[in-house]
């Protein structure tokens, strides 16, 4: 379990995360929401250490991000695998070099093997031929499953992703979800999203968090989303009308 | 933020680069890959200008040499002077901050804006070791030779200048060359390769690496690092002459 302990945040005196609360659990995809400005990416890159909170606690499975010596939280950041926005795939290197560049630098094992599991994280993220291409050869969605492959070769206990749908169809964005849902269960790993994608939010949350001004202001699942009368998350999940007519829809059926 | 702090950013940023590589066959990797993008890949370039610049030093010395009580042997002893106490080391140099400067800025702010060096740090490596010190090992390793190649070629060019044009004897020249030849000049313009080498490597991988926003400050921050490359190795040069020669 990932715990987070009234976390504080700030750049140049303005105060961006105020006192952040949560757990993350095993298992479940939970997703940090919000307006943009609200905190999600700040959050996220506190968890994985990109940034040093002012203040509060970052735990994982007991291990507190700021006691651990350089050692232990190199350890640390070999268990999390992160999906960035834009992939963040190594232009110079192929398809291949990309996945392997993890079980390069840390895992010990002779380069047939590395191999071997670079085409079963490919296979899993349902990639084929693509070993010799270069990011800049793939498309969007591609390069999105490239981005999970690298994230999940080294089997990460951590999974962080940040808007992994952004700049994608529906229809690859739907894919993209299910895999990182399917690779949660199967894993049984912690996955923290930050997305602006309430599609997602809706299929795939089991947690969510909802972000306001740098505070939480809501946290529940995605059945609960539907019901909640918080005004702030109203106003933000149910901005367009497909959205609030789904709402109608669902609470009618649950009369 | 004003200069002094971006000189103790800079030493710090040194500090991370020079740590020991966290996997020594990765870094290797790193090291030839370097070796081709920042040394192989200038070799055109380097052989091209020195080729010609020598040409013209020997052209214009000749030209301002007309006098008879002026052997023409000095037309030689000044090219090579000229070739291998300035323009090879230091000149090739500010070319070299120009050509493999933006490279550096621009591959390593690249991997910044599109979040690959978070991508590194997330993994647990230390990003500035990774990228940098196979850039510093490769240049220090490479450049000697690439001055020594520019060196051998601006003489050479000027030879060639003086067989097509007629402005002296190439026997002249050849004995101007072998006048009161000595290695120290050598020596002291390998000295200053090495310090400028230091310099074309980490002055642009420091713009690179703490670039923030998107292309724009990319190519902005690649600008910037051409300019202060050449102005320290400007200035060093001042002050490396007056402590090796003077």
């Amino acid at each position: 379990m990932i715990e987070v302990e009234n976390l504080y945040k700030q750049f140049n005196g303005q105060p961006v995360l105020k006192g952040i609360s949560t757990t993350f659990e095993k298992g479940k995809t939970s997703m940090i929401i919000g307006q943009s400005g609200s905190g999600k990416t700040v959050l996220l890159k506190c968890l994985l250490g990109l940034h040093i909170p002012e203040e509060g606690i970052i735990s994982f499975d007991g291990r507190k991000h700021t006691e651990l010596s350089v050692k232990d939280h190199r350890q640390l950041r070999q268990e999390i695998g992160m999906v960035f926005q834009g992939g963040a795939l190594y232009d110079s290197l192929t398809v291949e070099e990309n996945i392997m560049f993890p079980l390069k630098m840390f895992a010990d094992q002779p380069f047939k093997q590395m191999r071997e599991r670079v085409n079963f994280v490919l296979n899993r993220v349902n990639l084929d031929n693509v070993n010799k291409k270069f990011p800049a050869e793939l498309s969007g969605g591609m390069q999105k499953r490239v981005a999970i492959a690298r994230a999940i070769v080294m089997n990460p206990k951590y999974l962080f992703c940040d808007e992994p749908n952004s700049g994608l169809d529906p229809n690859t964005a739907t894919v993209i979800d299910n895999l990182i849902q399917e690779i949660t269960k199967e894993y049984d790993i912690i996955t923290v999203i930050n997305s602006h994608d309430m599609n997602s939010v809706m299929e795939i949350g089991e947690k969510i968090i909802f972000l306001k001004d740098g505070v939480k202001a809501w946290e529940g699942t995605n059945k609960e989303i539907f019901k909640t009368e918080n005004e702030a998350v109203v106003k933000f999940v149910y901005s367009s009308n497909l959205f609030k007519k789904v709402r109608e829809a669902y609470l009618n059926e649950t009369k | 933020m004003n200069y002094f702090e971006h000189v103790g950013k800079y030493f710090l940023m040194l500090k991370q680069v020079f740590k020991k590589p966290q996997k020594w066959s990765v870094f290797r990797e790193m090291l030839f890959r370097e070796i081709e993008d920042l040394g192989l890949k200038s070799l055109g370039i380097v052989m091209f200008i020195s080729f010609f610049v020598g040409g013209v030093v020997a052209i214009q010395t000749a030209l301002s040499v007309d006098s008879p009580f002026i052997p023409k042997y000095l037309i030689g002893f000044a090219t090579k002077r000229s070739v291998i106490l300035e323009f090879a080391p230091t000149f090739m140099s500010v070319i070299l901050a120009g050509k493999v400067g933006s490279y550096i800025t621009s591959s390593i702010g690249t991997m910044r804006v599109t979040e690959q060096i978070d991508a590194l740090e997330v993994m647990g490596i230390n990003s500035l070791n990774y990228l940098v010190l196979p850039k510093i090992i490769a240049v220090l390793f490479f450049y000697p030779l690439l001055i020594l190649l520019a060196m051998v070629l601006g003489i050479y060019g000027g030879y060639i200048a003086g067989s097509l044009t007629d402005l002296f004897f190439t026997e002249d020249y050849v004995y101007g060359i072998r006048l009161d030849f000595n290695p120290y000049y050598i020596k002291y313009a390998l000295t200053k390769t090495l310090v400028f080498a230091f310099v074309i490597a980490t002055i642009p991988a420091y713009h690179g690496y703490y670039v923030k926003g998107g292309s724009l400050e990319v190519g902005r921050s690649s600008t910037k690092a051409v300019v202060w490359t050449s102005v320290v190795i400007i200035l060093l040069n001042y002050f490396l002459t007056q402590m090796l020669l003077g």
